[in-house]
């Protein structure tokens, strides 16, 4: 350097070491923490994009992939057969979901307790467990209703068949309706009784006030239930592979599927999962907008005083409705699929000598594959929910303290996975982490990987909201008494937050030990979780150990809900939060 | 001890001028007052103190070393500072004690010396006998007197207070101000105080800088900065005040209806032109008849309003022919009836000219 450039050269120097100088220790933590962000969501998903657009052996540039996933007939049946049956779930679950929710929220319907709890043992329900009970109950032939049936009549045929779009349609929208019914549930609770007792007093009575004046009210909350049950029919695998695939009939995700067959197609999955992609996002963008509209001024403030409607008799019809749908969800599936868990072969009825409990010592001390995946699938819910809330945690942070530009930028990349399906999702990790040089496909780390990005937006949902209620003054306080940033959060903000943490901990662990649609692309033979494990069981037609499986996730999902219910509140998971 | 100087500080949040071109230099153990209406700069103007945000102009600098720059700052964690919070910000998972305690701890002192250096500030805070409760389970005050321990017990360099009594009720309020008065008299620690009742201010303070829209206006020990006020915007501020419109006019100053020597005003001799005067209600004097006047400047007037507020009436005159309208207080037994006619004298020496 000649010595006019040096002299230059030094203030600049010198102003950089004095720069960094002032740099707290703790923004790498915080840099480390969005890169792990950007390349746990951005990744995925340009590689998903990507390879679709490019030849598999060259890497050249190409539409081919789009001819083959649109190119045959087959293919476009499964795209419409999908749209049939998110349209057909959207519907059927409207029609569970909103009466239920306008009897407990404003009648005088007794028993609402009970159907509340039924209401969440079905959002609790996997779909695939409660495809599960009902081929039990009516599988062609040998399904319980079917066999009362031929000997009530003497008829030689059963009279339902499960294994058919009316029947994949029912068994979705048992699972989904819960979210209509929250959704509906909390925007009532927000109509006040002088909206209706307007329309009394001008000589509406009970049935037209609700018809013409409730129910358009809350209409955009129902419709924002409904899109989202049609997004969970579109984007579910379990319960349309154990039921659609029987009943010789495609939908996009078991076609997916098949594309994931040997040998394996990615680039035709990629290009092929586009319609279910762009049409999540539009129907979310959708949503928001129906939700966030400000036109229906009575819901969204307080609600004034409340009465409930008094039915009369009519509430006795009305637990009956409700009562047949909760049958339908939970207690026929729930009671055919204990039956079978404790039967030696389910089709030979509840009697006594059938009863064993050979089912469970099988899968928890004999068959080593099925300890390994049962620990697996508790380890990665476990691993998925800390490391969940560890991100989320620390971009909520970043973001409520404003300590990096465009913030605006990580909240949109924490909440993004919540519009990506599971299953595109599992494909985008597939296609960027399976393949050289990370070669993570089998691995458990891709598996939580996905898990962690999947779930992403609930814990940073609660994270976010926990950190908007404590003050900042409460870490400038430590920071000015002498203490660090990372101080203050071990100090006073995670010890303040524990509640918060212990609710977000739970929300992402249920869902986590019960995924199906992602684990299945990604899971290779050591680390299969219960969900594929039930899956590969179906196949297998042994619905014993699986109903026992089953049996034993369920236990797990309800003893960890009741402990988020003492330690958190009773509704903490059928709140609208999102 | 411990000299404060700001230095042309100025923040900008995009367009918008939070503060700016602001110089104040606080003496060692020096007790000033930031006062001033919500959104003037002066809380902005306390956390560039503390550290919290970096000025985007100006240096700010602890006994002759630069603090805060626009290039940089020493993060707040190592400015030797204690901060008064307006939440108070009472850590809600510690006892009191742990509360106190926090700031020593990370001194690394030995246990002993905590123990009873968290005891003797307690005593002092009248706080010992509720040292192992949480703060849920303590008063607004209290919680005020541990947010006071805390920040005290370290002996920082500079103390900074952000409107720490407005979360009380009003009786907690007085006691607190001269409460922090008599902390600040033992201690002697250099504090800043951030407020926007002037009453607060003039209790507690050596000194106040008024402050409006991102400016201070006047910097001055309370008893000057109430009679000799030198903006419309401080003499408006603090306390009630008449503004009346003079021209100088050979060796008086004429007002609408009356006229007032030059030389009996402060500086009178250096006015020319259009002068406006601040003159507080209690340095005028209603007089009923004309026999009773002292020989002050007098203009007679008529009552056109009153009320009577306990301690004192508030009467507003307009002197006869005129249209000017003074507010005058007036002792409870000097009773006037609207309409009423009378005198009224003026004190020159308590007039103040401002700009």
């Amino acid at each position: 350097m000649t010595p006019v450039a040096d002299v230059l050269a030094q203030p600049a120097a010198r102003s950089l070491v004095r720069r960094l100088r002032f740099i707290e220790p703790s923004m790498i933590l915080w840099l480390a923490m969005i890169a792990v962000l950007v390349f746990l969501i951005a990744s995925p998903l340009v590689r998903l994009v990507v390879s679709s657009l490019q030849e598999p052996e060259t890497g050249r540039l190409t539409l081919d992939n789009y001819r083959q996933a649109y190119g045959s007939l087959r293919h476009l049946q499964a795209l419409l057969n999908s749209l049939e049956l998110g349209v057909g779930v959207a519907l059927l679950a409207g029609l569970f979901g909103v009466p239920i929710a306008w009897a407990v929220s404003r009648t005088d319907m007794p028993a609402k307790g009970l159907v509340r709890l039924m209401v969440l043992g079905a959002f609790i329900t996997p779909p695939y467990l409660a495809a599960v009970g009902w081929i039990l109950l009516a599988g062609p032939n040998a399904g319980w209703i079917n066999k009362l049936w031929i000997a009530a009549t003497g008829a030689s045929q059963g009279i339902v068949n499960i294994y058919s779009m009316p029947g994949l349609i029912l068994v979705v929208a048992i699972t989904s309706f819960p979210y209509v019914f929250v959704f509906t549930n909390a925007a009532l609770d927000l109509v006040s009784s002088e909206m209706e007792d307007a329309a009394h007093i001008l000589g509406a009575g009970k049935w037209r006030t609700m018809f013409r004046v409730t129910l358009p009210l809350v209409l955009p909350a129902i419709l924002g239930g409904l899109i989202i049950s049609f997004l969970e029919a579109i984007a579910l695998f379990g319960a349309p592979a154990l039921i659609a695939l029987p009943g010789r009939f495609q939908v996009v995700a078991t076609q997916l599927w098949q594309f994931f067959e040997f040998p394996v197609r990615v680039e035709i999955a990629a290009a092929y999962a586009m319609p279910l992609l762009l049409i999540t996002v539009a129907l979310f963008w959708l949503q928001n907008r129906l939700l966030g509209r400000k036109g229906y001024a009575s819901v969204g403030g307080k609600g004034g005083e409340r009465r409930l409607i008094a039915l009369g008799p009519w509430r006795w019809v009305m637990l009956g409705y409700a009562g047949f749908v909760c049958l339908l969800a939970v207690v026929l599936p729930m009671t055919v699929l204990l039956q079978a868990a404790f039967a030696k072969a389910w089709g030979r009825g509840f009697s006594l000598d059938n009863l064993t409990l050979r089912n469970f010592r099988y899968l928890l001390f004999e068959q080593t594959q099925a300890q390994q995946t049962i620990v697996n699938t508790f380890v990665y819910g476990g691993a998925t929910a800390f490391a969940a809330i560890a991100l989320a945690l620390a971009i909520a942070y970043v973001v409520s303290r404003r300590l990096v530009p465009w913030t605006n930028v990580l909240t949109f990349l924490c909440m993004a996975p919540f519009v990506i399906p599971g299953i595109v999702l599992a494909i985008g990790f597939y296609a960027a982490y399976a393949p050289p040089p990370l070669a993570l496909y089998g691995t458990g780390t891709i598996v939580v990987l996905a898990f962690v990005t999947r779930f992403l937006p609930i814990a940073y949902t609660s994270s976010a909201a926990g950190m908007r209620s404590i003050s900042p003054e409460m870490e400038e306080a430590v920071r000015i008494l002498g203490g660090g940033r990372l101080l203050a959060i071990r100090k006073v903000l995670a010890p303040l937050l524990k509640k918060n943490l212990a609710g977000a901990w739970i929300l992402v662990f249920i869902p986590a030990t019960r995924e199906l649609s992602s684990a299945i692309f990604l899971v290779g033979p050591q680390t299969r979780v219960i969900s594929v494990m039930l899956f590969d069981l179906s196949e297998e037609g042994n619905f014993e150990v699986l109903s026992a499986l089953g049996v034993i996730l369920l236990v797990v999902t309800v003893a960890i809900a009741a402990v988020g219910f003492r330690v958190i509140g009773r509704d903490f998971m059928l709140r609208r939060s999102a | 001890m411990t000299t404060l100087a700001l230095r042309g500080i100025e923040k900008r949040f995009g367009d918008f001028v939070a503060v700016k071109e602001l110089d104040l230099e606080l003496r060692s153990g020096e007790f000033v007052s930031l006062l001033g209406p919500s959104g003037c700069g002066k809380t902005t103007t306390l956390r560039m103190i503390a550290g919290f945000i970096d000025p985007t102009a100006g240096v700010i600098e602890m006994d002759g070393k630069v603090i805060s720059s626009p290039a940089g700052s020493v993060p707040p964690e190592r400015r030797q500072m204690s901060m008064i919070f307006q939440s108070y910000a009472v850590w809600p998972n510690m006892t009191v004690e742990q509360n106190v305690a926090f700031g020593l701890k990370l001194r690394k002192l030995p246990a002993e010396e905590i123990r009873c250096r968290v005891r003797e500030m307690l005593d002092v805070v009248q706080m010992s006998h509720l040292a192992a409760r949480y703060p849920a389970e303590l008063s607004g005050g209290q919680q005020q007197r541990v947010a006071l321990a805390r920040a005290l017990v370290i002996k920082p360099a500079v103390l900074l207070l952000d409107e720490p009594l407005s979360n009380l009720d009003a009786n907690l309020r007085e006691e607190m101000r001269f409460e922090i008065r008599r902390l600040h008299d033992e201690f002697r620690i250099t504090t800043v105080y951030v407020t926007h009742d002037q009453a607060e201010a003039m209790v507690t303070s050596d000194r106040i800088a008024v402050m409006n829209a991102g400016r201070i206006e006047q910097v001055d020990a309370p008893h000057t900065l109430y009679t000799r006020p030198r903006t419309r915007f401080v003499a408006g501020f603090i306390g009630r005040t008449n503004f009346i419109d003079g021209v100088c006019n050979g060796s008086d100053i004429v007002f609408d209806r009356f006229a007032v020597p030059r030389g009996l005003i402060e500086n009178g001799e250096a006015l020319s032109g259009k002068v406006t005067f601040s003159v507080r209600p209690q340095s005028l004097t209603l007089v009923r008849n004309e026999a009773a006047l002292s020989g002050r400047p007098s203009v007679a007037v008529t009552i056109a309003e009153r009320a009577y507020l306990g301690e004192f009436w508030t009467y507003v005159v307009v002197p006869k022919e005129g249209s000017l309208r003074l507010r005058v207080t007036a002792p409870p037994l000097e009773v006037y009836e609207v309409g009423e006619s009378a005198w009224l004298e003026i004190d020159p020496r308590q007039m103040a000219a401002i700009s």
